[in-house]
Order: structure tokens, then sequence, then C-alpha cells
């Protein structure tokens, strides 16, 4: 379990997370959703204790990280794909990270063995490519066969089929009763991994929700209609108590009614029309709208506007 | 940290394929993190390049400069060759191969930085103090273990190649306390690199400080009358002192208070450096 209270990190003049707080349960992944420069990244360098919140904390397993005995065995954590040495092979990167945790040198054969690195492990880390970084990473993460397991974009680099991969490993890990976290930029990726979300904007807490609820929540169907007549069927629709939003192009969108039903009273009022068709805005699309709502309401300047986004 | 406290928060916690075997203590402390350190160390080329080449460069300058001593000693007066220093002689090449040692001390600690390694380290270490304590005592062991070995053999390569009436023994006067000053000297030198290393984070600006000031400009500064009375409190010259039989002229530091200069040097370097590890993000 991950408990983030009250989380305030400010960097210089900008204020990268903002009073965040949520929780991150075991047995279950959690997606940590949010676009570049929400601050997912530095939520996740506070839990490992390497950035020093402004205020606030972060519990892991109940006490702070630097408290854990052994902290590899608390938290594994992928945090950015080229954290290797080019000159140090794999295998020795991974040596050095066990050893200083008490973790037997053959474990370290055993994780390359998972992500399936064996066979590259005396390669010196300058020549892999990003995917196969992106695996010696992950396997640093899974070296101290932690509780809790922190993974920030881990499906930047890898190919398709290490993402499925990955997929799976996340869903059986969470399956061992572990605390799984895993950030993406990309909500409908997130949405294909993860049970539970945590979505982030500028650094606040947006929405936290399962995943079936967020989708229920924010898949937002409506019917569009083209028309040469937008404002006359507008009335119309308005005058039964449909509630009409402009769309793209002069359409309309209307919501919380039928096909059948517009299209009669079109027919009705002898409305042209050109298309009234059943859409459903994506995911991708709703968690933009989400998250720009955030910058939007920053930039109006409610509370305490943030300087390069007022600008 | 007690084991009892240790088996109580490992024992309940093991859940997901922990294997058995929980009831040692397998908190990580310093020995664990100085483990993890000196395989950090051996597995980066550089680093054990720097070692090596400080090895070799120190012991064959040592030898080169006995061989060619050796022979035109016999050419000198009776007053020349009382200023004869066989002891500091042979150790010149340590004066040169120390770059090295100061580069392996850089390195060790930048690389970390460079690379972003810093990050995973500081995960599987997060206290601060753990983890620079570590990597400053393993380089500091690691230098000074090589120091022994490189001023061992330095020394005794010299006198051989100096020949018999030339030079010195072991037991002879002043030896030991130059051999062990020799070996303190680089030790410190490297724990001085690693410290500023530390508070700059960049191999490059490190190096590019440390090798023109112990290369050049402490030589420099060092030869110029008056800037001598201060350029003489400068690490490398400082320590420099206790590298001869006798102490040099036109320097009011002895072997021993020399030593302490330097030491002091290599002390504050390491406390910077704690203070920006301690304070700064990774």
């Amino acid at each position: 379990m991950i408990e983030v209270q009250r989380l305030t990190k400010r960097y210089g003049s900008t204020l990268a997370v903002d009073d965040l707080s949520f929780r991150v349960e075991p047995g279950r992944v959690t997606g940590f959703l949010g676009p570049n420069g929400a601050g997912k990244t530095t939520t996740l360098r506070a839990m490992l204790g390497l950035d020093r919140p402004t205020s606030g904390r972060v519990l892991i397993e109940g006490r702070p990280y630097e408290e854990h005995p052994r902290p590899l065995a608390a938290v594994g954590a992928l945090l950015d794909a080229r954290l290797l040495h080019g000159g140090r092979t794999a295998r020795g990167h991974l040596l050095g990270l066990a050893r200083s945790n008490r973790i037997p040198d053959t474990r370290v054969g055993e994780v390359l063995e998972t992500v399936g690195l064996a066979s590259v492990a005396r390669k010196r880390a300058g020549g892999l490519s990003l995917g196969m970084s992106q695996r010696v990473g992950i396997a640093a993460a899974l070296l101290g066969d932690p509780r809790v397991l922190l993974f920030d974009e881990p499906i930047n680099g890898l190919d398709p089929e290490g993402i499925v991969w990955f997929r799976e490993l996340a869903r059986r890990l969470a399956g061992e009763g572990r605390t799984v976290l895993v950030s993406s930029h990309l909500m409908s990726e997130t949405a294909q991994t993860a049970d539970h979300l945590v979505v982030i904007g500028q650094g606040r807490l947006l929405a936290e929700s399962s995943v079936d609820d967020f989708v229920a929540r924010n898949s937002r169907s409506y019917i569009l209609i083209r028309t040469p007549e937008p404002d006359r069927l507008r009335a119309v629709l308005m005058s039964e108590g449909v509630r009409t939003d402009d769309g793209p192009d002069g359409a309309l969108e209307v919501s919380g009614t039928t096909l059948e039903t517009v299209g009669a009273l079109a027919a009705e009022n002898q409305v042209t029309v050109y298309e009234i068709s059943p859409r459903t805005a994506s995911l991708e699309e709703a968690f933009m709208r989400m998250t720009a709502g955030s910058v939007e309401f920053r930039a109006n300047g409610d509370t305490a506007p943030m300087p390069e986004v007022a600008r | 940290m007690t084991t009892t406290a240790d088996a109580k928060t490992d024992t309940p916690a093991a859940g997901p394929g922990r294997p058995a075997g929980a009831s040692a203590d397998l908190s990580v402390g310093l020995p664990s993190a100085m483990a993890g350190e000196w395989t950090k160390i051996r597995t980066l080329r550089s680093t054990m390049w720097c070692l090596a080449l400080f090895a070799a460069l120190s012991v064959a300058v040592a030898l080169l400069t006995g061989f060619f001593m050796g022979p035109s000693l016999e050419g000198m007066d009776a007053r020349e060759r009382a200023k004869f220093d066989p002891l500091s002689t042979g150790l010149s090449g340590l004066r040169l191969g120390m770059l090295a040692l100061v580069a392996f001390g850089v390195l060790t600690v930048s690389s970390e930085y460079t690379s972003g390694t810093i990050r995973s380290s500081l995960a599987a270490v997060p206290r601060r103090f753990v983890f620079y304590g570590a990597k400053l005592l393993t380089g500091t062991v690691t230098a000074c273990a090589v120091s022994l070995v490189v001023v061992g053999v330095s020394f005794f390569a010299t006198q051989l190649a100096l020949g018999r009436p030339s030079s010195v023994g072991l037991t002879d006067e002043g030896v030991p306390r130059v051999l062990v000053c020799a070996m303190l000297y680089t030790t410190l030198l490297c724990v001085f690199a690693m410290g500023l290393a530390s508070v700059l984070r960049s191999s490059a600006l490190t190096l590019g400080i440390l090798i023109p000031l112990f290369f050049m400009l402490s030589t420099i500064l060092n030869n110029i009358p008056g800037v001598r009375k201060v350029a003489q409190f400068l690490p490398d010259a400082a320590g420099d002192v206790a590298l001869y039989q006798e102490p040099p002229s036109g320097t009011v530091l002895s072997a021993w208070s020399g030593m302490t200069v330097l030491a002091a040097w290599a002390l504050l370097a390491a406390a910077a450096g704690y203070a920006a590890v301690r304070r700064r993000d990774a």
C-alpha cells in the first residue's frame, strides 16, 4: 500500500505537485495518469525519497521509504530506461544493486531470465536498445521481490510483444497481492492494464476511481447531427427538453435522447438534416477533456495561478 | 536497528514469494552498501583502468628515475650528493600517477550522476548518510590498498635501480615515515577528489579543476616566492612536504603538519560532499 499524504513539491517557482493525496491499494494494478508535466514522475520520485517534498509525505507499507530495513524488498522501481551506465553490463548493474541489499547473486540471473535478457546479460549497456534497457530496469525492480512496484512509463521503447508481456507481468504481480503502480500518459493503454486509476493534472488529483467507473462516467455517448438549420433544430430540441452542444464544423451534439426521437422531431418540424448518427467519445478524448480542464481552471487563476500558464 | 525490529517487519510482510530464512538480519547497513559500491567500482572499466594507470605510471617512473639517477650520481660532487634524496626520487612517479588515482576518485562519484545510476543507487540505499558513507569509505579503502602496494613497489623499484651505495633501506631513518605519508598522501588526495565530485557532480568539471590544480597550478604558485607563503597550504603541496627525508626548505610546514593540512582539506571536501548529497534532490 502506498499513501500519498498532502504531497507538495516546488522547484523554484514551479509547483510540480500541489497538495496531492491518494492511496494505492495492493492486489490490483493502479494506473497513474496525467499529461506530460502533470507531476507523475515527481510524485514517484518523492515515493522513493529521491526528491525531498516541500511539504507532505509518502508512506510505503505504513512508513517512509528510508525507514525500510531492506529498501529493495519493500519497493522495486523502474524510473527511467536510461538509468544504466553505458560501460557496465546489465549483470554488473544488477549485481551492485543486489549486493547493496544483501540479495543473493543468484537472484540476478533469475530476474534477467524473467525479463528475457539472459542472453545479453554480459553485454555492455551502451549497446542495448531502449526496449532492452527498459527490461533491465524492470529486472532491477523485481530484484528484491518487493511488495510494492512502481513503473514510470514502462512501455516506452517496448515493442508490441513487449507491451503485451509487460501487461501480463503487471497483472501477475498484482495477482500475487503486491501493490503495482504504472504511470502513463496514454489513457487507452492504461485502461487495458490497470484495474484502478489515479488521474492527475497540474500536480493535482483530478480523478480516482476504478477503470470501469471511469469508462462509464467518461466515455460519453451522444448523437451527432449535421443540418443547414442548426438554430431552428436547436430550438425544436430545446422545446422538448433536449440540450444541444456545438460540435465540430457547425454540427450539433445531443445526449440524453434517442436517435428515433431526434429523427421524429426533425421530420415533424420539417428541418433538413444531412446526418444523424450515434457517437461514442473515446477514453483518450475523455482523458484529454479532463486534463485540459485542469489547465483552464489554473489559467483562470481561481487559486494560486501557475506563472507559466498564466503568461 | 535491532534484529527483533527487523524480524518483525520482514516476516509478516514477506507475503509473495519471499524465500524462507528472514530470521537473519538482512537489513541494509554500511557493510552491504559498501559491498554494492565495491561491485560498482569493479564492474566499471573506467574506474579499474584508472587504478591500473595509477600503478603503472607510478612504478614505471620510479623505475626509470632510479635507473637514470644511479649513474648520474657518480659525476656529482659531495655537496650535490648530500642534497640528493633517494627516497623522494623514488616517489616522483607517485606525483604523476596520483592524477590517475584522483581521476578514479572523481569517476567513482560522478559516473553516478552523469549516467543517472544515482537514482537506482539511492533507491537501493535511500539513507543518504549510509549511501555517501559507503561510497566514500569504499573509495578510500580501495585507494589506500592500491596506494600501499604502489608505494611499496615504487620504493623497492627505485632503490633496486639506484644500486647499493646511493640507495636506502626500509629500516633507514625516516624511511618508514615517508612511505606511510606517501600512502596517506595519495589516499587523502583521492578523498578530496571524491568530496569535490560529490559537490560538483560532473566529471569534466571536477577533473577540469583538479588536474590543472594538482599538475600545474600548485607547482607554479609554489615557485613564486611571495605566493609560496599561501600556496604551500594547497592540498597537494602541503602533503608533498612529507615525501622527503628532510623537509624541503622554504616551507613552514613539517612532514606531519603538512599531512594534517592535507587531511583537513580532505575532510572539508568530504563534509561539503555530504552536505550536497544530503540536501539535494537526486
